[in-house]
């Protein structure tokens, strides 16, 4: 077999592989879809403001609502420093000034 | 000779040539797999993280009112709901209580919330799967919570949220709003904060203006702040992620600036022969540009098909250890896998186009200079 036809071959493999892993969105993004709405209809009953990603600080917990100053709460010259806060950034409220 | 039978000739040539130099083709192909895996990884896991916040949290308050006292939220008078109440275009308003409660036994934060309705008997709590799962209790287990007065304070357990409710309810426990106001000393009268809906959301902007003029000392924040701060949270191009990115992507461009600075000295006799014996300038360039497309080929499929494995097939262990810090109520979720081929193509031309340009331009310079010259 030349190698010109194993690259091509290689090609068409990585080619179904992209179509494997876009069925594989497809077909398993209904049942998540349903409890994605079943996390909304909790999150309209109880009138939650936000996603339980971190809980380690107050303001990566709720940081739509988190107090203005949350990162530097403790004392004036506190740093941040929980490492969610380094993934969680400040709400656009307060980024740029 | 055909122009296809031309390409597959020039293409059996180029992957001989990449395999006599095995060793530097792999390594490259790995540390570019691993780029595109790192940045695919924080695109997928951020757009589909974006995607699962804004659909989940469409149901959030239209409104959440904060009283500020020294620049810190404070108990809410239910008074002013009523004067709320009273602004025109604002829908129904009611209070919200909610508070932070430190468990020492874990070391983690559970957030204790008053539903609008609760069915459960007084001393009976309703918990999530994380605190569930981290204290290792199920229905019906008596919870014991030091009060804000120090007294011990024995909670059932009534029922467990479903798993699949982890995103948003992991931490939650729902109590009943006489236990609520034992256990943290919130007296009557006041509330955590208020949450409104308003009977035109066009009306928002105006409504939260009006909101601080009659009560100074309130923060309103609309439910497209909510939105927004996920929106700035799982922004790819933003806060970690651009660290990360700005990492590999600056490791990326030296690596292509190396290559891009000039060819190494086998390359070069490699091209002079194959002028020498009669190539082309194009043909040369097709060659290389064959090679470059093997290279991106197989390690940008490689890296998206691993990330892709990494977020939603094993819920992105990599990010999950950030997202997680010191916390050990952290939720077991998968994400939804939501893809957008806006952002994949974004990954492709940042990963590829470099490369590409790397790989050419110098081969091309090589290419139009004399054989004799380039093999000197």
């Amino acid at each position: 077999m030349r190698k010109s036809d194993v690259f091509f071959i290689w090609v068409g493999m990585n080619l179904v592989l992209a179509g494997a892993a876009l069925t594989h969105s497809h077909t398993t993004k209904s049942p998540v879809l349903e409890a994605i709405r079943q996390q909304a209809l909790l999150v309209k009953e109880l009138g939650l403001t936000d996603l339980c990603l971190s809980t380690e600080a107050s303001y990566t917990r709720f940081p739509a609502v988190a107090d203005l100053h949350a990162p530097f709460q403790d004392h004036p010259v506190c740093l941040e420093h929980f490492p969610s806060g380094s993934f969680i950034s400040p709400p656009p409220a307060l980024q740029g000034g | 000779m055909s122009r296809i039978e031309r390409q597959r000739n020039i293409i059996d040539f180029t992957l001989s040539s990449l395999l006599r130099r095995k060793r530097k083709t792999i390594a490259l192909i790995l540390v570019y797999v691993l780029i595109v895996f790192t940045l695919g990884s924080v695109l997928l896991f951020t757009q589909a993280m974006k995607k699962e916040a804004s659909l989940i949290l469409a149901g959030a308050p239209e409104m959440v009112v904060q009283r500020m006292t020294a620049g810190r939220q404070s108990l809410f008078p239910v008074g002013y709901i009523d004067k709320i109440r009273a602004i025109k275009g604002v829908g129904a308003a009611r209070g919200r209580l909610w508070g932070y409660y430190f468990d020492p036994r874990t070391r983690s934060n559970f957030t204790f919330l008053v539903p609008k309705v609760f069915e459960a008997k007084p001393s009976e709590i309703v918990v999530g799967r994380g605190i569930a799962r981290s204290l290792d209790t199920s229905e019906d287990d008596l919870l014991y919570f030091r009060a804000f007065d120090g007294t011990r304070t024995a909670l059932r357990i009534r029922g467990v949220f479903d798993h699949r409710s982890e995103l948003v309810a992991s931490d939650l426990i729902l109590i009943g709003e006489r236990d609520f106001r034992r256990l943290f000393g919130v007296p009557e009268g006041y509330s955590t904060d208020a949450v409104l809906e308003v009977k035109n959301s066009k009306e928002l902007g105006i409504i939260a203006f009006k909101i601080t003029q009659v009560l100074p000392d309130t923060r309103p924040i609309r439910r497209d702040l909510i939105l927004g701060t996920y929106e700035a949270v799982f922004n790819w191009r933003g806060g970690m992620a651009l660290v990360v990115l700005s990492g590999a992507v600056l490791a990326f461009v030296i690596l292509a600036w190396d290559k891009a600075t000039g060819l190494s000295a086998e390359e070069r006799r490699e091209i002079g022969i194959l002028k020498a014996i009669g190539w082309d300038t194009s043909d040369v360039l097709l060659m290389k540009f064959w090679e470059s497309a093997a290279i991106s080929i197989t390690s940008f499929f490689a890296g998206i098909l691993l990330a892709y494995a990494h977020v939603f097939l094993a819920s992105a262990p990599l990010f999950a250890a950030v997202l997680k810090g010191w916390s050990v109520l952290y939720p077991k979720f998968r994400p939804a896998p939501f893809i957008d081929f806006y952002d994949v193509a974004v990954l492709f031309f940042i990963t590829v186009v470099p490369y590409a340009a790397a790989t050419l331009v110098p081969s091309w310079r090589a290419a139009t200079l004399d054989p004799d010259e380039v093999m000197r």
